[in-house]
């Protein structure tokens, strides 16, 4: 912390300067915090299930720390203003999920499963990639509006992202999904995960252009402006988007961050509520349309509307139906208010994805409301200081830019809290920091670290001072 | 494992969990932008200031709280020890007299800026004179600056709790 002190005599009054702490220091605090946290969950992991502190517990803190102080110094030399609980929010977060994920690791119902695979360690790894490439935002990211020079690239490079899992031979169909591609020896990843980043940055871009034209060039009707049809055009593009990913890559979460993100960056840049409200009939025209003719999605539907019943034709052994619907529900059930504590749950009963799409189940039924509540908190303050990131902001790009990434985390917790939780459809996306998988972790530690570059903009003390109003003409009362 | 330690595991890792929601919480609260009144001198004087501050200045305005510094020492019964701004903009804004000049206008390197179109760059000051007596003078602003309803054209002695009128700002010296 600093603070700037107005050297004066004695009989002087001391005006606060306008110093703008750093807050290095309290990130290191928290940091700190966090990797306690995460430890203390892994070795509750290990005394609960195994009645002895895991072996692995040195290595896992250890690890976990080092990415940990890696980030903080990387912020404290090349964004010394940034936020300071960006990152270790994201830290815990990252931290009790692994913790998790080793916990469903050790799981015999899992591990007799022949999908099963040790995934902690991977993850581990993963992690550790996230952090290098939240590093590389850092270093060589020196000014967030260098990225507006790519605006147009970065929506082509989206496109393509979203297109490779269409590329046959490429892509790769999981469970009824095409959104991995396989890159040989080096396994699976999804690009929609990068492209969301990418899109951001295009929609921040196009719409500090085009918001003038957005906003004001309109009639009203009934009381809500309406967009002339030219301006319509990129709205009405991204909405077929989106649609063409539910309908070839049944991708139900994707489409609806996208085109949710647009929606609020559209928002944001305008001020037009008519906007909003275009963009949710849209969204549910196409949501309904894609659902009756699809069988995916319409199977999703049915599992949301009808879980039980979804899941007596599955233990009946009909194709095609999906118990963990019920299960996850049970699963938050048998929590209660307190959970049952860390690795003493039956979470790991759902069979498949339990650690990644499910695992706010496994946290339902573990930790219980409050559990599940804290860390729903969590996932909250890190919007919270992207918003606030965008209201500090001074430029307009970056405004947007970091209105639609904490949108997008947003939207991303939502779709898949939702579908867990019985609230939405499931669809097929993974809990931000929490769940297994490798894309998530690593796309999301850069786009923590994007946030943690504009705020270090957004925070830096104003380099000039404003121009004196010294040189204005001061006004005459006139009688 | 015991039962026990399990549940006091349990209950403890929500514990730990919820105080580190709320020591980022706290975060967020002394995060906020703005300034710090820097303390200097005699607690009870100090704190006055800072009141003033939370009671809603615009954060802009925030900057020109001032805090109260220790000595002085030597002032006479009665006389006024701060200034106060009672209508405008700053409304609630204290200035602690301690034998200072006070400079208000809309210069930024006034005592008291005042973001006001009617207020020239150096309107007026307020200083006291040899006796302790504290003066207001019109540093020849385009408005005028007024004492009750009276235009000054003189430097004039300040009475305790009279109105001083500057553009759209009132402010008054107390006790």
């Amino acid at each position: 912390m600093s603070s700037t002190s107005n050297p004066s005599t004695q009989h002087t009054s001391t005006i606060g300067a306008i110093g703008t702490p750093s807050r290095r220091n309290t990130e290191l605090a928290l940091l700190v915090f966090a990797v306690l946290i995460a430890v203390f969950a892994y070795a509750n992991v290990g005394l609960a299930i195994n009645g002895s502190v895991p072996s692995g517990l040195l290595s896992y803190g250890l690890g976990l720390g080092l990415l940990a102080g890696v980030g903080h110094l990387v912020v404290r030399k090349f964004a010394p203003y940034a936020d300071p609980l960006m990152l270790p929010l994201a830290t815990l977060l990252n931290g009790i999920g692994l913790a998790v994920v080793w916990r469903l690791d050790q799981s015999q119902r899992l591990q007799e499963k022949s999908t099963f695979f040790e995934a902690a360690p991977r993850q581990l790894l993963n992690s550790a990639l996230g952090v290098a490439l939240f590093v590389i935002v850092l270093v060589f990211l020196k000014d967030h509006r260098v990225l507006q020079r790519y605006t147009y690239i970065s929506m082509v490079a989206a496109v393509i992202l979203l297109l490779l899992p269409l590329v046959p031979g490429l892509g790769v169909n999981v469970f009824g999904a095409r959104i991995w591609i396989k890159i040989p020896g080096l396994g699976t990843i999804q690009p929609g995960e990068f492209a969301k980043i990418a899109l951001a940055v295009f929609f921040a871009g196009y719409l500090m252009v085009k918001r003038d034209a957005l906003a004001l060039a309109s009639r009203r009707f009934m009381g809500l402006y309406l967009p002339r049809g030219r301006d319509l055009g990129p709205i009405v593009v991204i909405w077929a988007l989106s649609i063409l990913i539910l309908v070839f890559e049944t991708d139900l979460g994707t489409s609806l961050l996208f085109f949710g993100m647009f929606v609020i960056m559209l928002y944001v840049a305008t001020e037009r509520t008519s906007w909003i409200v275009f963009g949710l009939l849209m969204s549910a025209a196409g949501a309904v349309g894609v659902a009756s003719f699809e069988s995916h999605v319409q199977q999703r539907v049915q599992a949301w509307l009808d879980p039980m019943h979804e899941y007596e034709l599955s233990q009946q052994g009909v194709i095609g139906h999906t118990e963990q619907s019920m299960q996850a529900l049970w699963a938050f059930g048998s929590g209660g208010t307190l959970g049952t504590g860390l690795g003493q749950g039956d979470s790991d009963l759902i069979g498949f994805a339990a650690n990644s799409d499910f695992i706010l189940a496994t946290f339902g039924e573990e930790l219980g409301l409050a559990g599940v509540m804290a860390i729903l908190l969590m996932y909250g303050l890190i919007v919270e200081r992207g918003v606030r990131t965008a209201l500090a902001a001074r430029d307009p790009f970056g405004k947007l830019l970091a209105i639609g990434l904490s949108g997008a985390f947003a939207l991303q917790v939502f779709v898949v809290a939702g579908g867990v939780m019985g609230l939405i459809p499931l669809t097929g996306m993974t809990m931000p920091f929490l769940a297994y998988g490798g894309s998530s972790v690593i796309a999301n530690w850069a786009l923590i670290g994007i946030l943690i570059r504009i705020s270090d903009t957004a925070r830096r003390p104003a380099p000039a001072p404003a121009p004196s109003p010294d040189a204005e003409m001061t006004q005459v009362v006139r009688p | 494992m015991s039962e026990l330690t399990l549940t006091v595991m349990r209950l403890g890792f929500l514990a730990v969990l919820w105080l580190f929601v709320i020591v980022a919480v706290q975060v967020i609260r002394s995060d906020l932008f703005g300034t710090r009144v820097t303390q200097r001198g005699s607690r009870r004087e100090a704190q006055r200031p800072q009141q003033a501050a939370r009671q809603g200045a615009p954060p802009q305005q925030r900057q020109q709280q001032t805090a109260a510094a220790g000595g002085g020492g030597r002032q006479r019964r009665g006389a006024p020890t701060k200034l106060v701004v009672s209508e405008g903009i700053l409304t609630g804004t204290t200035v602690a007299l301690q034998g200072q000049t006070i400079t208000l206008g809309r210069a930024h390197d006034s005592t008291i800026v005042l973001d006001d179109d009617y207020a020239s760059s150096r309107h007026a000051r307020i200083y006291p004179d040899r006796d302790g007596q504290w003066i207001v003078e019109d540093l020849g602003s385009t408005n005028g600056t007024y004492l009750d309803r009276t235009r000054l054209t003189t430097p004039t002695p300040v009475p305790l709790g009279a109105p001083i009128r500057i553009g759209k700002t009132v402010i008054e010296l107390r006790k």
